[in-house]
């Protein structure tokens, strides 16, 4: 926090407000996005109970709302609407904690930004419910769902643009006024974040904005189907990164402070952020291996280019290790892995975050399988792929994003974490790595028997094999119903540490630079560089196959609502 | 930059192994010939009915030991249905879409792909195991999806 935001601190603190370790302003811009991220898990995780013991035939279909809707719901809620609002509140508070106070104009931009965000869940959920959009968060060209389904994520998504333009003049401000320094690494880390976003909405934006929404609105009766999956998954694959990347920047920055330690180096941690940046964009074909009009010699390049995204994740992986190492030793540990015991597992700021970790590791190689040419039939379309995605998101992420909110929700709100609220956050990070071990072994397994996924209750004629997915069904119910009672307990926990919880300053958890750290080089700061690198690789990965795609295109498919 | 030695050995080991997986897949791919489905073949998805083959989908004996089923799929059915072949042989699978997209994945065999409007794929299987093989449809296509599905019986 610079001198001017100190200053300004002092004046609130004396006026008797919040001591927030951040701004006042930019703490409650940080924690309308927090707060209604928290509604957005609430809601998604609710669809999401709802379904498995719907699948396992638990419960019959509530009234008027089928499966595809609370798939659609569930999708919507966590992957895009939990997921984006938590991370642009978590990021402006990284700001705010790398910046100071924010300038007038950029933080009415990111209140700007907020209320698109806002209206655009609206529409969009609105739609969903009234059962005029189950397409899943996929959108599955050329079904059809209400133009005001396609509106809703249009403004959503402007609304993202919006508050990244924000971030985006923050961070040029202070390069302008911080000659040859680097930006502090939480606020590089997080403008990375933000321009892969960016970057890869623009997919997602042309698909909606020229096939999607004409087709909705009757401007057009046709649609290329191919086109629209491969800009979607342009979009789809880099979308990951940005899920994971917030998690990352706080394995990076805030648990090695938490566990006592330094960040093991500062240029390699914002190399990794570089090199996920340049890695994420030419890769969404590996989604798309088994689709007809995209040649298998173009699939193979980009299955060689996703496997590049392996290396920054084991950079990632090796200063995590590195950074633990390092500070059990100093805390007086002995033998090769004396300081495994050092860690603090009694605070669920470390654990929540160090289970996602430990999730990530088979998470990670499910996804090398995944994207592998030809192992991928095995498991395409299967619910190996949504167990894939639970230990990733669900897991990795969110388990990251659950132990963030333990001390961010109350430093935002002025507020300290107590002991009993930490053994609670103790006791629910153990029930959410119950449920998901339950439900994603459960998927994965059934996965490999063939079970598909996004499939609703099916009988499929009595079919003997259908009989041997039945007990995977049950477990994933059983893991399903512990994840949500999970949900509450954070939530709970999350409403006292807003509102109840003692007064106070909780602190900002930074971790400093190991000395021993060489200094970072100059190069990671030539934005228009890097920039200039991703597009050509996006150029090169997807100019041939597209202009085929344009060139050799199918008579277009006219648009279908079945359901 | 400096990198620690240890971080070098664990990347060096790291990108060994990932150009050792992807010269196998490589390999694989492109001199044995393990491609996935990637039919270029295009088709009116509004005139399937008149297109040939697929104006007469069904199941058509070659030769002794292959066939070839000529699919369609449509919200929510797979014609034709019920197929029964020799066991050992192998059936050229040419499947199109007449509305939405579909998946068509053979359960317990590694026959899976994406059938899209406007596409034709296509991929082949031999069976080698009597009994009855289980066809689905694996990506959601409305809100009959998972009611989509076919057989196929290998008889001795
Ligand atoms: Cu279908």
């Amino acid at each position: 926090m610079n001198a001017i935001s100190r200053k300004l601190k002092e004046f609130e603190m004396e006026r008797g407000m919040p001591a927030t370790a951040i701004g006042l302003k930019e703490a409650k811009l940080a924690f309308a996005h927090v707060s209604f991220s928290l509604v957005a898990l609430l809601i998604g995780g609710l669809c999401g109970l709802l379904q498995t013991l719907v699948r396992t035939g638990v419960i019959p279909e509530i009234a008027g709302v089928g499966y595809y809707e609370l798939l659609t719901a569930h999708g919507l809620m966590l992957a895009i609407v939990f997921t984006t609002l938590f991370i642009f509140g978590l990021l402006f508070s990284f700001l705010g904690q790398s910046f100071g106070r924010f300038e007038e104009f950029p933080r009415r931009l990111g209140w700007v930004g907020f209320w698109f965000m806002m209206l655009g869940v609206v529409l969009v959920t609105w739609m969903v419910l009234a059962g005029e959009a189950s397409v899943l968060y996929t959108f599955y060209a050329p079904l059809k769902a209400h133009p005001v389904f396609y509106i809703g994520l249009v403004i959503f998504v402007v609304g993202t643009w919006i508050s990244s333009g924000a971030m985006f003049r923050m961070y040029a401000d202070y390069k302008r006024e911080h000659n040859g320094v680097h930006p502090p690494l939480q606020a590089y880390m997080s403008i990375m974040t933000v321009l892969l976003w960016v970057v890869a909405t623009l997919g997602v934006a042309a698909t909606i904005l020229f096939q999607l929404l004409p087709l909705s609105l009757g401007w057009t009766d046709k649609v290329g189907i191919e086109l629209s999956r491969t800009l979607f998954w342009y979009f789809g694959h880099p979308l990951v990164y940005f899920w994971l990347l917030p998690a990352y920047i706080v394995w990076y920055t805030v648990i090695p402070k938490i566990v006592g330690g330094k960040i093991f180096s500062d240029a390699l941690a914002r190399m990794s952020f570089l090199l996920f940046l340049l890695f994420s964009f030419p890769v969404g074909f590996h989604h798309q291996l088994l689709e007809p009009g995209i040649s298998a010699f173009w699939k193979y390049i980009q299955v060689v280019l996703t496997f590049l995204v392996i290396i920054p994740s084991l950079m990632t992986a090796f200063s995590m290790f590195a950074t633990f190492e390092l500070a059990g030793r100093r805390q007086g540990a002995t033998g090769l892995f004396g300081w495994i015991k050092k860690m603090p597992y009694r605070d669920v700021r470390f654990l929540a975050p160090f289970v996602g970790m430990l999730f990530f590791i088979p998470a990670g190689a499910g996804g090398v399988i995944n994207a592998s040419h030809q192992l991928n039939i095995v498991v395409h379309n299967t619910l190996w792929v949504t167990g894939h995605f639970h230990i990733t998101v669900g897991a990795a992420v969110a388990l990251t994003f659950f132990g963030t909110a333990y001390w961010l929700v109350p430093l935002l709100r002025g507020r300290t974490l107590t002991k009993q609220l930490n053994r609670i956050g103790l006791v629910q990070t153990m029930l959410w790595t119950i449920g998901m071990l339950f439900m994603s072994t459960a998927m994965h397994i059934s996965g490999l028997l063939g079970n598909p996924r996004r499939t609703g209750p099916a009988a499929y004629f009595k079919d003997s094999l259908v009989a041997d997915w039945i007990p995977y069904h049950v477990a994933m119910a059983i893991g399903g119903t512990i994840l949500f009672l999970s949900i509450l307990l954070f939530l709970f926990a999350m409403f006292q540490l807003a509102f109840r919880a003692p007064k106070g300053m909780e602190e900002f958890p930074v971790a400093e630079t190991e000395e021993a750290a060489m200094q970072t080089p100059l190069f990671f700061e030539n934005w228009k560089l890097w920039i200039f690198v991703t597009f050509a690789l996006i150029a090169f990965a997807y100019t041939v196959p597209i202009w085929h795609m344009i060139e050799n295109a199918p008579p277009g498919a006219p648009g279908w609502k079945l359901w | 930059m400096h990198i620690h030695r240890l971080e070098k050995i664990w990347l060096g080991f790291g990108c060994v192994m990932l150009a050792v997986f992807l010269v196998i897949i490589g390999i694989s791919a492109f001199a044995s010939g393990n491609q996935p489905p990637s039919d270029a073949t295009l088709i009116d998805p509004t005139q399937v009915d008149q297109t040939k083959p697929f104006d007469k989908p069904g199941l058509k004996k070659i030769d002794d030991n292959r066939y070839e089923a000529v699919m369609v799929s449509q919200a929510f059915q797979f014609t034709p249905q019920n197929m029964v072949i020799k066991k050992g042989a192998t059936v050229d699978f040419l499947v199109t879409s007449k509305d939405v997209v579909h998946g068509f994945e053979i359960v317990k065999t590694n026959v899976n792909m994406m059938v899209v409007p406007g596409h034709i794929n296509s991929i082949e299987y031999t069976f080698k195991k009597a009994g009855e093989y289980l066809i689905v449809c694996n990506e959601y296509c409305g809100s009959g999806h998972h009611m989509m599905s076919t057989k196929i019986k290998v008889v001795e």
